[in-house]
């Protein structure tokens, strides 16, 4: 019975977060609409979160990806705390599809991918790439 | 009553307070998986402890404010708090956009507070019936008071009212939604009324409209009370949690619990019965034969009703 809604079906549970002190989140917030017009469920927690509020929120919603946004320059430090926050709760980069987008030099990419992050978007991307992406390597 | 073993070590995680085990168990829930079904099963008899509160009102009026301001009065009153923020799934996509805890920052990092955030899912509005389900896990998990936010539609606060044992109705001055609730009921569903953003022009005199309306009410019914806040300061949110809790004793003392569990649990029982034949419908039917029910229910030859039946007498069959 295809034609009918299924309530039930499962969702992909993305959280989208903006870590660091840059305060600007409109990039964030265009891959956010875009993935919820793609038919996720996407949380969304706003600027400036440190990366136990960024653990905690993946842990509390339980999501299939956690997407980093980030203009700073700031990500070799800050995203390798992510990664250490998420395993102290148990969330492992198996368990989690991680990607990240923003101003990231291209050299950056290696160190990134061999943390765990399994896309680097940068400016200028379509987003509906992003959210092919998403359907594509969401373990679910 | 017999002891049961919990089905899988989850549970057992889940009854020791792991957080992370609280969220995969609300996840199989919400998507109303048998796995979800069996942890439920399990879970089930360790809920009703918790108070549980309903927070509805217009998007915007400061339900996801004034729930993380709760929360924290809670805190501070040495409570634990679990908050279920429900955001509407869009019609068109399913999608959704879930932006409740970015009002709630403050309690991000405290252990004793735990944020889900649900999109309606419903697919005509409403709430998926999943809510009450989730609602009952929060409860399991230990939670002093476990707390729904929903925008209100209409619909949603009426079904609020049915899981939530005190029910909140947020309002904000000078927006006029204080005639809006009147006429549509609402305000009948109420348990405390609040008027929030009293920073703004008007608090006073949308409260004495209120006062007015409550006025009308039938004699000898219980009379919410309506309480001035600020949930951006936060300001009055002590008086809320008081008069959370005078609504709680009201609610054990004049009998209204017992009663409010008996309407509840019916309401579970039959909304579940009803899942469950329409999941039954669903998979005795396939789409062509329901696209030539539609077919002739839209050349008119067959009328809605029949159509029906015939999708129902497939489970007997
Ligand atoms: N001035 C004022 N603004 C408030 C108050 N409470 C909430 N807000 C603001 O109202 C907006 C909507 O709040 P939110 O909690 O997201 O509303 P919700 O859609 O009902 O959950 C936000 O910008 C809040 O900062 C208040 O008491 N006074
Ligand atoms: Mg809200």
């Amino acid at each position: 019975m295809a034609a009918a809604p299924k309530s039930s079906e499962k969702k992909i549970r993305v959280l989208i977060a903006k870590p660091g002190l840059d305060g600007h989140d409109r990039g964030a917030k265009v891959v956010a609409r875009a993935l919820r017009d793609g038919g996720c469920e996407v949380i969304y927690t706003g600027i400036r979160q440190t990366p136990e509020m960024i653990a905690e929120a993946a842990l509390q919603e339980d999501v299939d990806v956690v997407g980093l946004s980030i203009l700073s320059g700031a990500h070799l430090e800050l995203f390798p705390r992510v990664v250490d926050e998420l395993k102290k709760r148990g969330i492992g980069t198996d368990d989690v599809l991680l990607f990240c987008g923003g101003i990231i030099p291209e050299e950056d990419s290696k160190a990134l991918n061999t943390l765990g992050f399994k896309a680097v978007f940068r400016p200028g991307t379509n987003t509906q790439d992003i959210v092919k992406f998403v359907y594509e390597h969401a373990a679910s | 009553m017999e002891v049961r073993v919990p089905v899988t070590e989850i549970v057992d995680r889940f009854l020791a307070g792991d957080r992370r085990a609280l969220a995969r168990i609300i996840s199989r829930v919400e998507n109303e998986t048998p796995e979800g079904r069996d942890y439920l099963r399990d879970i089930f008899p360790h809920s009703g402890k918790a108070h549980i509160i309903g927070v509805t009102g217009g998007a915007g009026a400061g339900k996801s404010t004034l729930t993380g301001a709760l929360a924290s009065e809670y805190r501070n009153r040495g409570k634990t708090v679990g908050i279920v923020a429900v955001d509407p799934s869009s019609p068109f996509t399913q999608g959704a956009i879930l932006g409740d805890r970015i009002r709630m920052q403050s309690l991000a990092l405290d252990p004793g507070v735990f944020v889900r955030s649900m999109a309606s899912r419903g697919a005509l509005g409403g709430l998926a019936p999943s809510i009450a389900d989730v609602v009952a896990v929060m409860d399991s998990f230990g939670f002093d008071y476990v707390i729904i936010e929903t925008v209100g539609a209409g619909q949603d606060e009426v079904e609020i009212a049915g899981t939530a044992l005190t029910t909140l109705l947020v309002n904000n001055p000078g927006t006029g939604d204080d005639i809006q609730a009147m006429k549509a009921g609402i305000i009948e569903i109420a348990d405390v009324l609040i008027v929030n953003k009293a920073d703004h022009p008007g608090a006073d005199i949308l409260v004495s409209q209120l006062q007015a309306l409550l006025a009308l009410a039938p004699a000898g019914s219980r009379r919410p009370p309506i309480l001035k806040t600020i949930a951006m300061k936060p300001e009055g949110l002590e008086k809320v949690a008081d008069a959370i809790d005078d609504h709680r004793r009201w609610l054990d003392e004049s009998g209204e619990l017992e009663k409010h569990r008996m309407s509840n649990a019916r309401h579970q029982v039959v909304a579940a019965a009803r899942a469950i034949l329409l999941q039954r419908i669903q998979r005795n039917t396939s789409a062509e034969e329901l696209d030539e029910l539609v077919r002739q229910v839209a050349g008119r030859t067959l009328d809605p009703h029949t159509a029906a039946e015939a999708l129902a007498d497939s489970v007997r069959g």
